[in-house]
């Protein structure tokens, strides 16, 4: 019985486990039938989706950013180059023991606090393999100190990088401007792709200006990354396209010798050639080293800089707004001559002050007991006032304001780089539209003398000592003479633009201002008599100035050491030469230096003196005919200099140059540019 | 069966089925070439696994060697020697990622959890085949709780890839010993009416949340679904024919993570396609339907119950793994059998293959 219950046990049982096999296999068909139509679902049917996603995740693009554009003097000396600058790194993965490596490091090389402060808060924002920044800007000597002890400092490198480097960084502060790092706020204007690998954007002067030619076209790399960004290898390359380089119309000699002059002084000077409006030295006084900028200026020394009263930031050709004061005269006295006002042999008689007809209010003379009978020439020569009091009484302010702003004052130059006041030539208009009041003749007597409202920029009256120069050209002063790309084997000539050109009605008016002027260097008596020198080659034609700061009250004078640093006049000056031939004007504007003669002239005259020295006679001799004119192009050869054309004696309106510019302006690239010089055009013209 | 004998009769006699060990050489040697691969061309990692394949084929051939009747007279010594081991992991235990698993014996680290793969189904075979078959519901009560105990004890280290191998290889001996349907779909419905009132009252919003997040990981690409987001870029990428041997971008490029171990599979089918992950299904299949046919044709209830549950727990393996890569399965930490790199599990999977092996060359002895 035990035995048949166990032999049928042992029936059932083992059909129960067949049964169960069955399942089973049903069961293992059926998950894996599951697991192939989910694997078909993924591999065949949605593939493309995935291989996407794939792609993805496996390759990255990443900017190359271009080598920004060189800019050059227009003796082909550099002003702004790409140097190599070293940054010592370590790249946390390879390390054992950062805070020991640091230690170490420091009994080499000086490591600040903050180097390390700041090293810290990067390693946490930094992937592990990726190379933090201790120490910028290394020098030759540190980074062969680092070198030699490399062996034994594992997982730091040394690394090479391009920085913006201003060789004259103190004179070419205000023109040449500097790079920075990019803030928030330009981030949002800048290209966005184009500036995908650049870190740093021009911010003032021709770096900024220009910053659409110097910046270039960035480059890409499309590369293979890991899980965690490393880059495994390059798939893909476009190199980046360099920016342009800059020839200025700039000579940083000249430009150094006008710094030199200044010594310590503050104030603005501006040369221009009058001939075709180039910007050939531009200097405001104190200056500062632009380098200090490139990699970020630390604040102590930005507060120092930007608190200091003598404000080294402010550009004073470009911004600094002066009363003009005496060297406005010339241009009143053309205007007389020029408006039938006066006679050329027009003579008044100087008691030492001046009375409006019914007017109690006396306008004085600087020279307290009169100048006595005075011409034109002896009102220019000896700086009389009541001449010119008189002058504008008859002119009138509505004339006055026209004949001055077709030499540009009140209005801005359209200078190629951003920025430029527009100083001020009031009229009645003016005076209803921004004080609501009615213009009153007192004010017209002292605008006469280029106070009261009258305000320029050194620019503007550089600008307008040229026109004066050349017979009544007005050009719109230009820093930058050609533009070189890297593709092209010679620069483009930036054209120069005639923006007006003044009616002469009589030519021997400008003449007799001419020699008037002439006479403030060359006469016995003339303001600026001391530049006068013993076998000059050439002569000039100026004026002095001197502005006033702080009025005095009426009836009384004034000593001027018992007046404050501050309170001291404005010494202004402003001339041209040779008076034939016009090659160089200039003006040159100290602050609080007293009287333009003694203090602004000087340095005039060695900027005058440093620029013309290149020239022969012959060159500097008034241009008789054509053939003459030919003879000066050798002169090119004597200064050897990577830029082979030489700016001087080129580019006048109307020849063939033209057509170069004309034809770059309207490439797309140099469109951004054209706009910039444009919207000058346009103000400018609203202006006028 | 003469003919057999004969072709077989060597390994017959040192106890080997030639068809199952040439087919989980073959595998082996699939896993071999995707674990080269997998591991970044790291020869030291494979000479590891070399020493590991080792010591598996090692213990396969020692326990092919011991018949399924003595098997099932040291199954409950193995089964309380497990317990107590796993309870001492939960007190002295060595913790390693979150988790204590192992005891550390000084010379190697010992993972009981592993031993019970093997020990649970031994043990309620050897409880069921001592009773009738089918078993009596008081009998299914009392294997149950003997499985639970283990079971518990395993996802409290927490090892819930482990658990579930455990406590499956327990249930497909219950399940091959008979239990009736009725009480099966009784349990089924037993657990839903458990499982749902403590979803809508008992449990925490948190709680939910963290379920939810396990049975859909995507829904956290950045967390616990960055895994299975990247594995399944890795598997659609590999199309029909893959993207070739040692090419796969998202294995070498390191955006796969655990690609070596639990992973493996993606980088399999990135690198060798559709076409390729078929022949390994195959391969893997050919395997289990070759296990349900000795089990068929084993001799004796523990036999029968124990070898079922081996191949049933080896395709539960499969399943878990390839449907937890390809994302239709929570994440578990569960390797694919015989070709993921690591130790313990490719030690316990032979040892299974050896109890298979055992159970169907010890037959003839029996018969005669």
């Amino acid at each position: 019985m035990a035995a048949k219950q166990l032999i049928k046990d042992h029936f059932i049982e083992l059909r129960i486990f067949q049964h169960r096999s069955i399942v089973a296999i049903v069961f293992t068909i059926v998950l894996f039938g599951i697991l192939a139509a989910r694997l078909f679902y993924l591999q065949i049917t949605n593939h493309d989706h995935f291989t996407t996603l794939s792609q993805n995740n496996r390759v990255s693009v990443q900017a190359i950013p271009p080598t920004r554009g060189l800019i050059y003097d227009r003796n082909g000396i550099i002003l702004a180059e790409n140097l190599p600058s070293y940054t010592l790194q370590i790249i946390p993965e390879q390390t054992r023991d950062i805070d020991n490596l640091i230690e170490e490091l420091a009994t080499l090389i000086e490591i600040r606090d903050v180097d390390i402060k700041k090293f810290k808060k990067e390693v946490k924002r930094k992937r592990r393999f990726e190379g933090v920044p201790l120490r910028f800007r290394l020098t030759d000597e540190e980074v062969a100190i680092i070198s030699v002890n490399l062996h034994r400092l594992p997982g730091v490198e040394i690394q090479a990088q391009l920085t913006r480097y201003y060789p004259y960084g103190r004179e070419t502060s205000h023109v040449v401007g500097y790079v920075g790092r990019i803030n928030e706020k330009e981030l949002k204007t800048l290209p966005v792709t184009n500036y995908s690998g650049t870190n740093h954007t021009g911010k003032l002067g021709i770096e900024k200006s220009y910053e659409a030619l110097l910046h270039g076209q960035v480059g890409y790399q499309k590369v293979e990354t890991n899980v965690r960004g490393r880059v495994l290898r390059v798939l893909e390359r476009s190199n980046p396209t360099p920016g342009d380089d800059l020839y200025l119309n700039l000579d940083i000699n000249l430009q150094k010798v006008a710094a030199d002059a200044f010594e310590g002084k503050r104030g603005a000077l501006v040369a221009i050639d009058p001939q075709n409006g180039h910007i050939l030295a531009m200097l405001s006084m104190p200056d500062y080293d632009a380098n200090l900028f490139v990699n970020g200026i630390d604040s102590k020394t930005y507060k120092a800089l930007n608190t200091s009263w003598e404000r080294p930031l402010y550009n004073r050709t470009l911004l600094g707004s002066y009363p003009p004061g005496s060297t406005t005269k010339p241009f009143f006295a053309l205007a007389g001559l020029e408006l039938n006002v006066i006679a050329p042999d027009h003579e008044i008689f100087c008691p030492g002050y001046y009375q409006l007809k019914g007017k109690s209010h006396k306008y004085r003379d600087w020279k307290k007991w009169g100048h006595g009978k005075t011409d034109i020439t002896k009102s220019i020569v000896e700086s009389c006032d009541v001449f010119y009091y008189d002058l504008a009484f008859q002119l009138g302010i509505d004339r006055m304001h026209e004949f001055m702003s077709s030499f540009g004052f009140g209005q801005r130059s359209g200078i190629d780089i951003l920025g430029e006041r527009s100083g001020l030539m009031p009229s009645r208009e003016w005076k209803k539209r921004v004080h609501n009041q009615v213009w009153f003749p007192g004010e017209t007597v002292i605008a006469g003398i280029g106070q009261g409202y009258v305000l320029v920029t050194p620019l503007q009256l550089a600008l307008a000592t040229a026109t004066l120069a050349n017979g009544g050209k007005l050009y719109q002063p230009q820093l930058v003479h050609s533009i070189k790309r890297k593709s092209d084997p010679i620069p483009r000539l930036v054209t120069p633009q005639l923006v007006r050109e003044i009616k002469v009605n009589r030519p021997s008016n400008w003449k007799q201002v001419y020699h008037a002027m002439t006479e403030v260097i060359h006469g016995r008596r003339g303001t600026a008599r001391r530049l006068n020198k013993t076998g000059m080659r050439y002569k000039i034609a100026g004026k002095t100035g001197t502005a006033q700061v702080f009025t005095v009250a009426q009836d009384a004078s004034y000593k001027e050491e018992d007046l404050e640093e501050r309170l001291k006049d404005h010494a202004l000056f402003m001339a041209f030469a040779p008076v034939d031939n016009p090659k160089i004007a200039i003006a040159v504007v100290v602050e609080n230096g007293g009287h333009g003669g003694s203090v602004a002239a000087p340095i005039a005259g060695k900027v005058i003196e440093s620029y013309l020295s290149q020239f022969s006679n012959e060159e500097l001799k008034a241009p008789q005919t054509n053939t003459e004119q030919k003879q000066k192009k050798p002169s090119a050869s004597k200064k050897p200099s990577a830029y082979k054309q030489p700016v001087r004696n080129k580019a006048k309106p109307g020849n063939q140059q033209t057509h170069n510019t004309a034809q770059f302006l309207n490439e797309p690239e140099y469109q951004s540019h054209k706009n910039l010089t444009q919207a000058h055009r346009t103000k400018e013209n609203s202006h006028g | 069966m003469a003919s057999r004998s004969s072709q077989q009769g060597l390994f017959f006699r040192i106890h080997i089925d030639l068809t199952l060990l040439l087919a989980l050489l073959a595998l082996i040697a699939a896993g071999q070439v995707i674990l080269y691969s997998a591991g970044g061309e790291n020869i030291a990692l494979m000479q590891r696994q070399w020493i590991r394949l080792g010591v598996a084929f090692a213990v396969m051939l020692a326990i092919a060697q011991i018949s399924p009747d003595t098997m099932r007279r040291w199954s409950p010594v193995l089964f309380i020697f497990g317990t107590i081991m796993l309870i001492a992991v939960l007190l002295v235990g060595t913790k390693a990622l979150g988790a204590r698993r192992w005891l550390d014996l000084g010379l190697f680290r010992f993972q009981p959890s592993e031993m019970m793969k093997l020990a649970v189904p031994m043990m309620i075979a050897w409880f069921l085949s001592a009773g009738n078959i089918p078993p009596s519901n008081r009998r299914i009560f009392a294997a149950l709780a003997i499985l639970i105990v283990p079971v518990l004890l395993i996802a409290k280290q927490p090892d819930l890839g482990t658990s579930l191998l455990v406590s499956s290889a327990g249930l497909f001996v219950i399940f091959m010993s008979g239990v009736s349907w009725r009480l099966i779909l009784g349990f089924i419905i037993a657990g839903i009416s458990f499982t749902v009132p403590m979803w809508l009252f008992l449990m925490r919003d948190y709680q939910r949340q963290r379920v939810l997040t396990m049975l859909n990981p995507e829904s956290d690409p950045l967390g616990s679904g960055y895994h299975i987001i990247q594995s399944k870029i890795a598997i659609g990428s590999g199309g029909s024919f893959g993207k070739g041997w040692l090419n796969g971008t998202q294995s070498h490029l390191e955006f796969l993570p655990e690609r070596h171990t639990d992973f493996i599979f993606s980088v399999f089918a990135e690198e060798f396609g559709f076409s390729g992950v078929l022949i390994l299904l195959t391969l893997y299949m050919f395997i289990i339907f070759r296990g349900i046919y000795i089990t068929t044709q084993a001799h004796g209830t523990y036999a029968r119950l124990l070898g079922a549950s081996v191949v049933l727990t080896f395709l539960i393996y499969i399943f878990v793994n390839i449907g937890m890569v390809s994302g239709i399965l929570p994440v578990v930490g569960v390797p694919l059998p015989l070709v993921s790199y690591g130790g313990t599990s490719i030690v316990t999977l032979m040892a299974g293959f050896g109890i298979l092996m055992a159970i169907h060359t010890h037959r003839k002895l029996l018969a005669h």
